[in-house]
C-alpha cells in the first residue's frame, strides 16, 4: 500500500480543499494515521472506498477516543512593577522598580472526541489505513458526519460510539443507543464519567473498592439510610 | 432418491446409539457423583496459600508483600501486613499475613496471583465443590482457611510441586551458602584478632521442607 | 417508536435494508423475539414486524450483557485484561487471547519465540474446531434437531476441552496466552494426546457429514434462505466464515499473515451462493482445513523457549503509541486497538468484536423470509453474546 504522505497527497489532489495532516504514531508499531476534517468527510470517504488503486472498501473497526480537557502548567517570565523602600538621600523613598518573577501559569488546552476508522482493501487485500477525526469540543459541538452511508459496516458502531463517547453521528439513518438503555442519561466511556453510587458490598475491600465503600458510607450518615451493615471496617 | 440423506443420517445416529454401549469413545459422560472424572493435573479452581511443615501459621510461606492483592483483576484478595517479623524457609525473618482473604465469590480463577507471587506462596487448588447458602460469610475465606500444606499441594500438582521444591532449595542452598561465608568470614576476622570470639554460626532457625 | 418507522429513508444512497411490503391484507404483528428466547443464544432481542408468516421490519436490540468491558480494561492494567478477553467470545478464549497478545506484542514491540506461535497455533485451531462443531450443532438444534447433532458436537468438543485443561488449568476460561509468548510450556504428553484426538477428528466430521450435508430436510431448510450478497457482506465489515460463505476470498490468515500461518499449507473454503447451507458448508470445510493445519503444526513444533526472555510479567508498561492487531478468529475478524500513553493501564482499549459487525446484516437477510427462518438465519451468523455485548 502507498505510505500515508502519498495517500495525503492523492487525497489532496482528488478532494480540493481537504485538510488532511498526517499523525505519526511512535511506537514500534508505526501504524501512522491520517487527520481529516469534518467538513470534508464524505467526499474523502467516497474517494478512499471508490479509488482503483486504493480500493479501502472494508471499514473493519471504528472507535471513539476522549482526550479530556488537559491542564498544562508552565512557567512563564513576568515583569511586573514593583513599589520598594529605596535609601534616598534623605532618608527612606518609595521607588517603583522593575522586577522579573517566576510564575506558574495553568493553561488549559481543550479537549475534543476523536473517532478512528481502521480501513482495509479486500480487493487489493492492503490495509490498515488508519483515519482519525475530531469534534471541535466535548460539551456541545460534537457533531461529525457519519460514513455509515459510505461504508455499511459503520453502522452498528457509529451508534455505539454515539452510546459510549455522546459522538453524534449527522446522516446516520437510525442513531440511537446500543448498549445502553434509551432512557439513560451519560455517557459511560467519557474519562470523566462518574459511576453512580450503586455500591454493593464486597467483603474485600481496598484501592478502588474501599474508596467507593468510604463514599458510599460517607453518603449513608448523610442520608441517614443504612443499608444492611454495608459498612466497611 | 429423496429421503436417502435422512435415512443415511438414521444409520448414522443408531451407529452411535448402539456404539455408545460399547465404546468410551462414544460415550464421554459420567454419572456424577457418583462417579468422577479425574480432574487434570494442571486444573485450577481457587487459590490457597502453602505452608511448609505442620503448623500452618508457623509454615506460611507468604511474606505479606501484598503484590498479588494489587495485581488481582478483581481485586478480591485483601491482606493485612503484620508488624512483627518471623523466619522463612530460609530462616530469613520476613513480614507475614495477619489477616489474608480471598472472596471466592468474585475470584474469577485466573491464576495471575500465582503468578505474580515472588514466593511460591499462593497455588491454585482442585477444589470445586464449595457451594454454600451463605454468599457472604461462606464464601469469603481467611488465611486459615486458605492454608494447605506442602504435601497436600504435591498430591493435586505432584509435578509442578516438585519443580518448586527444588527452586526453594535452590535458593535455601544459596542462602545458607552466603550465611556460611559470611559466618567464615567472620571467623577468619576473628581469628586474625588477638581474642578469637566464638564463632557466631547458628543453624537457620525455622522453615524446612 | 413503531418498527415501521425505524429505519430512514434520508440518507440517499446507503446500503439499507430492502423495503419489503406488507400485502395489504390483515394487521402487522409486532414479535419481540427474545431476550429469553431458546434460539438467541443468550438474551438478545430481535423486534420483528411480521405480515402473516413474512418478516416486514427487524430491529435487533442489544446491550443485555452489557459489562462495559472496554472501560474495565483502561482501569487495569495490561496483563490483567487478558483474563476478561476470554469472557468475550466464551467459546474461544484461546484466540481472544491471542489477539490480545497480538495487539499488545504490536504496541510494544516484542517477539514471540518459535515453539511459542506453533503452540499458538494448534491452540488456535482446535478452539476453531469445537466453535464450528458447536455452531452447527446449534444451527441443527434451532433448525428442530433436537440434542442429536448438538451431543454429537459437543462430546468432540469435550474432548478437546479435556485437552486445554490439561494444557491452560481450565476448560473455556483458558487465560494462556502472555505478551511475548506462552504461560506454561506443552509437554511431549500433551502433544501426543492431542494427536490422538485429531486423528479421531475427521471420523467425526465424515459422521457428522454423513447425518447431515445431504439430508433433505436440511437442503430444504437451508438452501436458498437467508441469502447474503458479496458485495454487500464486503460493504457491512462481515467477516469470517460469513463472508467466505458469500464467496469472497478473504482469511486474514492468508492476507495478514500474522504468527506463523504462511508455513501451512491450506486451503480456504469459500460459498458460492451465500445461504445458510454454503455458511454451514464452509463451516464443516474449514473445519478439515484446521486439521491438515494441525496436522503440520504438530509435527513440525520445534524445541525452545515459549517466552520472550526480555518480557515482563510485572511492571509493563508500553512506549506511548498505538497498534491495532486483528486475527481471523472463528467468528471472524477479531481486533484490539489500543493506545498507549505509556502508563501502566491502556488510555484506550477497543475490541473490534466480529459477532456485533456480523448482525449488521442481519435485517437485510431476514426480511421477506418466513418467520421460522429467522431463528436459522440468526444461527447461522454464529455469535456470542458476551462479545456482541461487551
Ligand atoms: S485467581 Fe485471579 S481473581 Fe482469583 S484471587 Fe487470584 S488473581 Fe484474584
Ligand atoms: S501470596 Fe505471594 S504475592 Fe501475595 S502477599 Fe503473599 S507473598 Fe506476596
Amino acid at each position: 500500500m502507498k505510505s500515508v504522505e502519498e495517500i495525503k497527497a492523492a487525497i489532496e489532489s482528488a478532494v480540493p480543499g481537504a485538510a488532511v495532516e498526517v499523525v505519526p504514531n511512535p511506537g514500534p508499531a508505526a501504524q501512522h494515521s491520517l487527520r481529516i476534517a469534518p467538513e470534508h468527510a464524505i467526499d474523502i470517504a467516497q474517494f478512499l472506498r471508490d479509488d482503483p488503486e486504493l480500493a479501502l472498501d472494508f471499514l473493519s473497526n471504528v472507535t471513539g477516543v476522549d482526550w479530556p480537557d488537559k491542564e498544562i502548567a508552565e512557567k512563564v517570565k513576568v515583569t511586573r512593577e514593583v513599589k520598594k523602600m529605596v535609601d534616598g538621600p534623605d532618608g527612606k523613598v518609595e521607588q517603583t522598580v522593575q522586577e522579573t518573577v517566576d510564575e506558574t501559569r495553568k493553561r488549559v488546552e481543550p479537549g475534543c472526541l476523536e473517532v478512528v476508522f481502521h480501513l482495509y482493501s479486500i480487493a487489493k487485500t492492503h490495509g490498515p489505513l488508519v483515519i482519525r477525526m475530531r469534534t471541535k469540543n466535548r460539551s456541545d459541538q460534537v457533531e461529525l458526519p457519519s460514513v455509515t452511508p459510505i461504508w455499511r459496516s459503520a453502522e452498528f458502531q457509529e451508534r455505539e460510539v454515539f452510546d459510549l463517547y455522546g459522538i453524534v453521528f449527522t446522516g446516520h439513518p437510525d442513531l440511537r443507543r446500543i448498549l445502553m438503555w434509551d432512557e439513560f442519561k451519560d455517557y459511560p466511556m467519557r474519562k470523566d464519567y462518574v459511576e453512580p453510587d450503586d455500591f454493593e458490598y464486597e467483603p474485600t475491600p481496598h484501592d478502588e473498592v474501599l474508596k467507593r465503600a468510604q463514599k458510599h458510607k460517607g453518603r449513608e450518615q448523610q442520608t441517614g439510610i443504612r443499608d444492611q451493615e454495608r459498612v466497611a471496617e | 432418491m429423496l429421503g436417502e440423506g435422512i435415512l443415511k443420517g438414521m444409520a448414522e445416529t443408531a451407529r452411535n446409539f448402539f456404539g455408545s454401549y460399547v465404546s468410551k469413545e462414544r460415550l464421554t459422560t459420567v454419572e456424577y457423583p457418583e462417579e468422577r472424572v479425574p480432574t487434570a493435573e494442571n486444573a485450577r479452581v481457587f487459590p490457597f496459600l502453602v505452608y511448609d511443615g505442620a503448623e500452618w501459621e508457623a509454615g506460611m510461606r507468604c511474606v505479606a508483600c501484598q503484590i498479588c492483592e494489587k495485581e488481582c483483576p478483581p481485586k478480591c484478595i485483601l491482606i493485612d501486613k503484620s508488624k512483627d517479623k518471623k523466619p522463612d524457609y530460609a530462616g530469613k525473618p520476613q513480614f507475614y499475613p495477619t489477616r489474608f482473604d480471598i472472596d471466592i465469590s468474585v475470584c474469577m480463577s485466573c491464576q495471575i496471583c500465582v503468578e505474580v507471587c515472588p514466593f511460591e506462596a499462593i497455588k491454585m487448588d482442585t477444589q470445586f465443590e464449595l457451594a454454600t447458602d451463605d454468599r457472604f460469610a461462606g464464601l469469603l475465606l481467611d488465611r486459615k482457611e486458605l492454608a494447605k500444606s506442602n504435601e497436600y499441594y504435591h498430591t493435586i500438582h505432584p509435578t509442578e510441586a516438585t519443580e518448586v521444591d527444588s527452586r526453594l532449595a535452590e535458593e535455601k542452598a544459596k542462602v545458607e551458602a552466603k550465611a556460611k561465608a559470611a559466618a567464615e568470614a567472620a571467623a577468619a576476622k576473628a581469628a586474625a584478632a588477638p581474642n578469637p570470639a566464638p564463632p557466631a554460626d547458628k543453624p537457620p532457625a525455622g522453615g524446612g521442607d | 417508536m413503531s418498527l415501521a418507522e425505524t429505519k430512514s429513508e434520508k440518507v440517499a444512497g446507503w446500503n439499507r435494508p430492502p423495503v419489503v411490503e406488507p400485502d395489504g391484507e390483515g394487521e402487522l404483528l409486532e414479535v419481540a423475539m427474545g431476550p429469553h428466547h431458546p434460539s438467541t443464544h443468550g438474551v438478545f432481542r430481535m423486534d420483528v414486524a411480521l405480515d402473516g408468516e413474512r418478516v416486514i421490519r427487524l430491529k435487533p436490540v442489544f446491550g443485555y450483557l452489557h459489562r462495559n468491558h472496554e472501560k474495565i480494561a483502561e482501569g487495569a492494567s495490561y496483563l490483567a485484561s487478558m483474563p476478561y478477553t476470554d469472557r468475550l467470545d466464551y467459546f474461544c478464549s484461546l484466540t481472544n487471547n491471542w489477539a490480545y497478545a497480538l495487539a499488545v506484542e504490536k504496541l510494544s514491540g516484542q517477539e514471540v519465540p518459535e515453539r511459542a506461535e506453533y503452540i499458538r497455533v494448534i491452540l488456535a485451531e482446535l478452539t476453531r474446531i469445537q466453535n464450528h462443531a458447536s455452531t452447527i450443532g446449534f444451527l441443527l438444534q434451532e433448525m428442530g434437531a433436537s440434542g442429536t447433532p448438538l451431543m454429537y458436537a459437543f462430546r468432540e468438543r469435550e474432548k478437546i476441552l479435556d485437552l486445554f485443561e490439561s494444557l491452560t488449568g481450565s476448560r473455556m476460561m483458558c487465560n494462556y496466552m502472555r505478551f511475548g509468548g506462552c504461560r506454561v510450556d506443552v509437554s511431549t504428553a500433551w502433544l501426543d494426546a492431542t494427536r490422538k484426538v485429531v486423528a479421531g477428528l475427521p471420523g467425526f466430521i465424515d459422521e457428522f457429514e454423513a447425518l447431515l450435508t445431504a439430508n433433505e430436510i436440511l437442503m430444504a431448510r437451508c438452501q436458498g434462505v437467508g441469502i447474503l450478497k458479496p458485495d454487500l457482506a464486503v460493504n457491512a465489515g462481515i467477516s469470517g466464515p460469513m463472508l467466505r460463505g458469500s464467496g469472497v476470498n478473504y482469511d486474514i490468515r492468508k492476507v495478514d499473515h500474522y504468527g506463523i500461518y504462511d508455513r501451512f499449507k491450506f486451503r480456504v473454503p469459500l460459498g458460492d451462493h451465500g445461504d445458510i447451507y454454503d455458511r454451514y458448508m464452509v463451516r464443516v470445510l474449514e473445519m478439515r482445513e484446521s486439521i491438515i493445519i494441525l496436522d503440520q503444526a504438530l509435527r513440525d513444533i520445534p524445541a525452545g523457549p515459549i517466552m520472550d526472555p526480555k518480557a515482563k510479567i510485572r511492571g509493563f508498561r508500553p512506549k506511548p503509541g498505538e497498534a491495532y492487531g486483528r486475527i481471523e478468529a472463528p467468528k471472524g475478524e477479531l481486533g484490539f486497538y489500543l493506545i498507549s500513553d505509556g502508563g501502566p493501564n491502556p488510555y484506550r482499549y477497543r475490541v473490534r468484536p466480529p459477532s456485533l459487525i456480523n448482525l449488521t446484516v442481519l435485517e437485510d437477510m431476514c426480511l421477506g423470509q418466513n418467520v421460522a427462518d429467522v431463528v436459522l438465519i440468526f444461527g447461522s451468523v454464529d455469535i456470542v453474546l458476551g462479545e456482541v455485548d461487551r
